[in-house]
């Protein structure tokens, strides 16, 4: 088989593999220690920091598998039923946003990562008004998108700390 | 270089744009905001109206959803707040006491909505 950018093939699942770890272990941490806005519901989504640097760092297909695995695995871990729904509507949204503003070319790190903190609180409260049958949320989505914006941006600065540290350490290592 | 230079001016544009968005879409609604005597918390489950309480008249509601989920809405001087609610999360109790049109408490769980609205 042919392989992509000449990495080994045990590379290309040791690397996503382990992203996703972190990122299990960064919604540990947030269930450990809760960082709270001062707004019920609004939290910062520190997993999301290994699915920004996946991006970066991974073919966008296998980045998507980090943050499905994400999704999934949080789910069952710290997640009740309904809460997965929430997770999966907001999480593949906001993935879609960031895959297509990194293409684009047009934003960094810090901007793609506030859109996709935007995104995933769109397509949180679309979930959320879905279940409930009601638009009336929508009163919620000032603060939101405020929140999305912060989280959102606290991540993509990190991220683009990392990003190229990162890079640099694994370059040359196939 | 170029491309990083560019990159950082449009993330702080974008940033700003979404703020002043997030912000006109806070506070315009209050500009047009009528306070009076006549509001009312409606009450929806599942999206079907459970009830209607006047926020002139002190009252306390007992919201029994599918399931086993029990609300207890209060209305007190002008204000109506969730007293208290058998869910995990407790995000509706926190949420505090409403009384100003288009505010309102949600309890994601039970599927309870409750809004402030004027009567008629």
């Amino acid at each position: 088989m042919k392989q992509k950018d000449n990495v080994s093939p045990a590379r290309r699942i040791a690397v996503p593999g382990m992203l996703a770890c972190i990122a299990l272990i960064l919604s540990y941490v947030e269930a450990l220690i809760p960082f709270n806005f001062g707004i019920p519901g609004v939290k910062l989504g520190l997993a999301n920091l290994a699915v920004v640097v996946a991006l970066y760092l991974l073919p966008v297909g296998e980045a998507l598998l980090v943050d499905a695995v994400k999704i999934l695995v949080t789910g069952l871990l710290f997640g009740t039923g309904a809460s997965l729904l929430y997770s999966l509507c907001g999480g593949l949204l906001s993935f879609a946003a960031m895959a297509l503003s990194r293409r684009s070319k047009r934003f960094g790190c810090a901007g793609v990562s506030v859109l996709g903190g935007v995104f995933h609180n769109v397509g949180q409260l679309a979930a959320a008004a879905f279940v409930m049958g009601t638009a009336k949320i929508a009163y919620y989505g000032p603060v939101l998108l405020a929140a999305g914006v912060g989280a959102g941006l606290l991540i993509g600065l990190v991220a683009g700390r990392l990003i190229p540290l990162l890079r640099k350490a694994s370059a040359g290592r196939r | 270089m170029d491309d990083k230079k560019r990159h950082l001016k449009n993330d702080i544009l974008l940033v700003c744009i979404l703020l002043a968005a997030a912000a006109a879409a806070l506070l315009l609604p209050r500009l047009f905001r009528r306070s009076g005597a006549d509001l009312v918390a409606d009450v929806t489950v599942d999206g079907a109206e459970y009830a209607r309480l006047p926020l002139s008249e002190n009252a306390e509601l007992e919201i029994d959803t599918d399931g086993g989920g029990t609300n207890v809405l209060v209305v007190e001087n002008g204000e109506a707040y969730m007293k208290s609610a058998n869910c995990a999360n407790q995000v509706c109790v926190g949420t505090g006491r409403i009384s100003a049109e288009g505010e309102l408490i949600v309890c994601l769980p039970h599927k309870v909505v409750v809004t402030i609205e004027t009567e008629g």
